[in-house]
């Protein structure tokens, strides 16, 4: 596919034969932070050189337009409806990265119908060779458009925090990535941990449920699931102040534990 | 066979036997030999070509070429498929006691049967042996045991007249799963899942249908008590 040239998205120019890697942050439970630690992940990635795009997959209920304090004249909606071509949804986001806003007016959208599919996925195939590092916001709970957004993805990273509920919901959606999408390895995020160590306790005590309920019931033999921390966000009052001027956490208190925190988690996806 | 101007130095001597051998009249209005005719003999051979010999239904190659359009459309669409695997209950029963030609004899009578229970856009299929698979598009799960109920009771009810005067009555075991209505899936597993049912059937009794239960999103009171076990936390402090 040949991929729409802009003169103002010329950093976002197609680098031969590369295509991004997609990245699906979901949660189950809502209210875990996923959106927030979108918006800084791809800054802190960004911070690092790579070409990024968020994409709000959260159809119904979108809000990273909130989050990054954006007020969007074009967005996924009206490249659904033909009202816009691709290119002129695309927006530069601060902290350097490319957004892709779905708008309230997507909530027409928030059933999976044939539609939605077809025009997520062509809309991904466009992207694609833009980026180096795609993003895709999902909603929360484990819809069918959760579901399938998160098919979407070269890779799942599941957001939660401490919380009972927040752990339940992370390994149900878990449990469903793995037996119906054949997942077989998930990273985790751990947010707004109190101590050392509480992300490190939570992904084995989610390791150990998988092992003794999931993996046992997968198709071929010795099949293991792998859940992987990708590292801990601890409490930190400087996100709420961040949160409460919808700003970026890495662009205002850079140098807070949690702002120090997101951006390990960047280093170790850029990998 | 009458001698055939071909354009060329076509040799389809070999390509006609096998069509006439396999009861297939390359029947066109057009001159032997002429492009509309090479066209229904090119027709034909992939027809051949896509069936099994035995029982004239799908065979495994026409499966897996169907399965994967299938799952493409499922993606695409997001319209329920269902895929069945079926095998018959006891067959090497039935060769050991009435030999070979009568075991023929019911893959046919069977074959018939499934084909007989489904509806004319599902493909029936020859999958190996005595297991036969069945794609059924735009199916919605209420439907799926129904469909399924009907094939094992039509194969049931279906006595086998394999010699004079001797009848052979044989069950089938189906197993089925619906198609992953999400992009990261493959046809292999969707018929693995399909199979791990069948197992099921069988383990259960034979004769019988199961069709993978929905997916569970709950999280059960055992699996809770796992997650929150405290000692993991403790260690903590």
């Amino acid at each position: 596919m040949n991929a729409p040239t802009d003169s103002s998205e010329r950093s976002a120019a197609p680098a031969a034969g590369r295509r991004a890697r997609t990245i699906a942050i979901t949660s189950g439970k809502g209210g875990v932070g996923k959106t927030f630690m979108a918006a800084n992940l791809a800054a802190a990635l960004a911070r690092r050189g790579e070409r990024v795009l968020v994409l709000d997959a959260d159809l119904g209920l979108a809000n990273l337009d909130v989050v990054l304090n954006l007020q969007p004249k074009i967005t996924l909606h009206d490249v659904f409806t033909g009202k816009s071509p691709l290119e002129a949804a695309i927006l530069p986001a601060p902290g350097g990265f490319s957004v892709l806003l779905a708008g309230s007016g997507l909530v027409e959208y928030s059933r999976l119908t044939g539609e939605v599919r077809e025009q997520l996925m062509s809309i991904l195939d466009q992207v694609k060779p833009r980026f180096d590092v795609i993003l895709l916001d999902t909603g929360a709970g484990i819809s069918d458009v959760v579901l399938f957004a998160v098919s979407l993805a070269d890779e799942v990273l599941v957001v939660a925090t401490p919380e009972p509920t927040s752990l339940t919901d992370a390994y149900a959606t878990i449990k469903v990535l793995v037996t119906q999408q054949g997942r077989r390895q998930v990273r985790l995020v751990v947010n707004q941990t109190g101590r050392t160590g509480e992300g490190r306790a939570i992904r084995n005590q989610l390791q150990q449920v998988v092992d003794r309920y999931v993996a046992p019931a997968l198709i071929g033999p010795g099949e293991t699931v792998k859940i992987e921390l990708l590292g801990d966000v601890p409490t930190d009052p400087a996100v709420r102040e961040a949160v409460l001027k919808r700003q970026l956490l890495l662009e205002t208190l850079p140098g807070c534990a949690a702002a120090k925190a997101i951006a390990a988690l960047a280093e170790k996806i850029a990998g | 066979m009458p001698a055939v101007q071909l354009p060329g130095d076509l040799q389809l001597q070999t390509a006609l036997q096998l069509l006439q051998q396999s009861g297939r009249e390359v029947s066109v209005d057009a001159a032997p030999g002429s492009v509309t005719w090479l066209q229904a003999v090119v027709d034909a051979l992939c027809d051949l070509s896509s069936r099994d010999a035995l029982t004239g239904l799908a065979n495994r190659r026409q499966f897996e070429l169907t399965i994967g359009r299938e799952i493409d459309r499922v993606a695409r669409s997001g319209e329920p498929a269902l895929v069945l695997m079926v095998d018959i209950d006891h067959f090497k029963a039935v060769n050991d006691t009435h030999g070979h030609p009568a075991g023929d004899q019911v893959l046919k009578a069977v074959a018939q049967a499934l084909q007989d229970g489904v509806r004319p856009m599902d493909t029936v299929a020859r999958y190996g042996g005595e297991e036969f698979a069945i794609i059924l598009p735009s199916c919605p799960p209420a439907f799926g045991h129904v469909a399924a109920e009907r094939i094992r009771a039509r194969v049931a009810a279906t006595p086998v007249t394999v010699a004079p005067g001797v009848d052979v009555t044989v069950t089938v075991s189906l197993g089925g799963a619906f198609a992953p209505q999400w992009v990261r899936s493959s046809a292999a597993l969707w018929v693995e899942r399909a199979d791990r049912q069948l197992y099921r059937a069988k383990s259960e009794g034979r004769n019988r249908v199961c069709l993978e239960p929905a997916a569970v999103y709950q999280v059960s009171a055992e699996e809770k008590s796992m997650l929150f076990a405290s000692s993991q936390f403790q260690d903590l402090e």
